[in-house]
């Protein structure tokens, strides 16, 4: 029975390492892309790590300093950044109205927000685009190419998210206590100041961040409802693939770049990523 | 008191929903209004014309592109979910015992998911072209197998598959973990007084109390894989010819390419009518197996 568990243990790590490797192989490949030369990528692949001195930094700042990615760097995270913190209040307002208030209907509500997250964005490219480039317009100013359509656009799969994965934690919270606070004379802004923020200021930290994610990672949309101000880094990572001669190692370093926000962001929300990713419906 | 006060409460969700109906409602009628239209910006006569009521349904009922693109999408959806569902249920399993490095495993493991599906088809593309990814030639040098998924339909269609299980898999495994870390024990300790071995425990236990976490990871897997575009676009652009071509792109292509406004609109109504069938489907079997549990 001993020995029988010993190789139980051998096996799932021999298994586990395979697959550490298979996960890992290919985002280390694409690192030495990055790091290597034309010339140097031709021929067979050489899987030997670059040593520091010989990386081929052309990669990083021929389209980030010289060209246009650095613009489009910043464009995703202005993007990024504004549509978490709008996600995040307006998410905060409508799940705490969902929770507290009886409003009729707010079941209706809530389930129609849902279905925005589960529509297929395909389906919407068509009129989005319509809408944005001729109808939603204020004299000359459009929603087409603007940081800002994309930001509200963002919402669309990014509050009813924020929306569930808030409800669970503002329903934890006693109504007692809002309900004490108002007997004291605090009005709705304190009750969020004092009460609701700090009580639920994980999930809030969670919600920004997986939200912040879902916009950076966004592609779809962005690359139709955008042309030339306001693209953001994966469409820019898009455009390598219809030019001729694709230029390897340039596309790595964008890859590379445009993958670092979710690297930083794995270690703050591994935790919570699965109730996160399953809207809450799995507590990870 | 606060909470009678109805309007304070629509003060307070009334953003939300101006922006969704901005965003999502408002092109929602409006698609469906444009599928009425024959319409090509691009044609001889660019205006919008009426045809009849349901003229663009009628055709696409015989678009045998768009109809095939579905039955891709469907096919993808399934094979992908079947071997994500499986390979995530052993995962999972195995990490409920103890082995060394486990903590640094799972980290890794998590990796693929926070990483944009643009990026991924970046890593996979480099990872797999020919002339300059190592797969086609450890293929070749090993087991003298020519890999050039820009000229075989089969193998564009199965590196897909592969991409998305890389890409998903960890979410399958997660998700899974997490819900048999939540089982209650009882069970377990009395079926292994009754002398029962893992495998029954695993087919008469294990998997029945499973049954609704295994739903929400099948609903939501589904209704992504039903959607994916971007990967497919950067790896394969759809081809070669139609074999990676699955519904998201089409309309893309229809759309923006050939710019029939009209008959993509209809696909489009179709496409998310589907989409929400087989979600509203799965979501009711969701919450009835939901109350079963209460």
């Amino acid at each position: 029975m001993k020995t029988k568990k010993l190789f139980a243990k051998i096996g799932t790590t021999f298994l586990w390492s395979v697959l550490t490797i298979i996960t890992l192989f290919p985002i280390y490949w694409m690192i030495l892309v990055s790091t290597r030369t034309p010339v140097e990528l031709f021929g067979k692949p050489d899987l030997s790590p670059t040593f520091f001195e010989k990386v081929h930094w052309k990669n990083f700042t021929k389209p980030f300093i010289d060209g246009i990615y650095g613009e489009y760097l910043l464009n995703s995270i202005i993007v990024a950044t504004s549509n978490a913190a709008l996600v995040t209040v307006l998410a905060l307002m409508a799940t705490y109205a969902l929770s507290r208030f009886k409003l009729p209907g707010s079941d209706s509500i809530f389930f129609w927000t849902m279905t925005n997250r589960m529509a297929p964005p395909a389906a919407f490219l068509l009129p989005l685009f319509l809408l944005f480039s001729t109808v939603f317009r204020i004299g000359d100013f459009t929603l087409f190419d603007t940081k800002i359509g994309l930001i509200l656009l963002y919402c669309v799969f990014n509050l009813p998210f924020a929306i569930w994965l808030l409800k669970g934690i503002i329903d934890g919270i006693p109504k007692e206590l809002d309900e004490a606070m108002v007997v004291d004379g605090a009005n709705l802004f304190t009750i969020f100041r004092k009460l609701i923020i700090p009580l639920a200021a994980p999930g809030i930290a969670v919600t920004s961040l997986l939200s912040f994610l879902f916009a950076w990672n966004e592609y779809l949309l962005a690359s139709t409802l955008t042309s030339v101000h306001a693209r953001t880094i994966p469409t820019g990572l898009s455009e390598f693939v219809t030019t001729t001669g694709t230029n390897w190692g340039t596309m790595a370093a964008v890859a590379l770049v445009s993958m670092v926000p979710a690297l930083l962001f794995l270690f703050a929300v591994q935790k919570h990523i699965v109730a996160g990713l399953t809207f809450g419906a799995v507590k990870g | 008191m606060l909470f009678s006060k109805n309007k304070k409460g629509w003060l307070l969700l009334s953003p939300t929903i101006i922006i969704l109906i901005l965003v999502g409602l408002v092109p929602f009628f409006y698609v469906l209004y444009v599928g009425f239209f024959k319409w090509n910006p691009l044609a001889v006569d660019p205006s919008m014309q009426f045809e009849g009521y349901g003229f663009n349904y009628r055709r696409l009922i015989f678009d045998q592109v768009f109809l095939e693109s579905i039955w891709r999408s469907v096919k993808f959806s399934v094979v992908t979910l079947t071997l994500e569902l499986s390979l995530g249920f052993l995962l999972a399993l195995s990490l409920l015992s103890s082995f060394p490095l486990k903590s640094f495993f799972r980290g890794v493991h998590t990796l693929p998911l926070v990483i944009a599906p643009i990026v991924v088809g970046s890593i996979f593309k480099l990872f797999t072209v020919q002339g300059l990814g190592p797969l086609p030639h450890l293929l070749k040098d090993y087991f003298g197998y020519t890999l050039n998924y820009g000229m075989h339909a089969d193998q564009a269609f199965w590196i897909i598959v592969i991409m998305d299980i890389w890409h998903w898999t960890p979410f399958v495994t997660l998700t899974l973990l997490a819900g048999l870390s939540a089982l209650p024990q009882d069970p377990y300790e009395s079926a292994k007084m009754d002398g029962a071995n893992n495998f029954q425990i695993l087919v008469h236990i294990t998997i029945p109390m499973m049954v609704p976490v295994l739903i929400v990871v099948i609903f939501i897997r589904l209704m992504d894989s039903l959607k994916i575009v971007d990967e497919v676009w950067m790896l394969t652009g759809g081809g070669p010819g139609y074999a990676t071509r699955f519904t998201g792109i089409h309309i893309w292509k229809e759309v923006f390419e050939k710019r029939y406004y009209g008959l993509g609109s209809a696909m489009s109504i179709l496409y998310l009518y589907f989409t929400i069938i087989i979600c509203w489907i799965l979501y009711s079997v969701m919450v009835s197996k939901g109350k079963d549990e209460d």
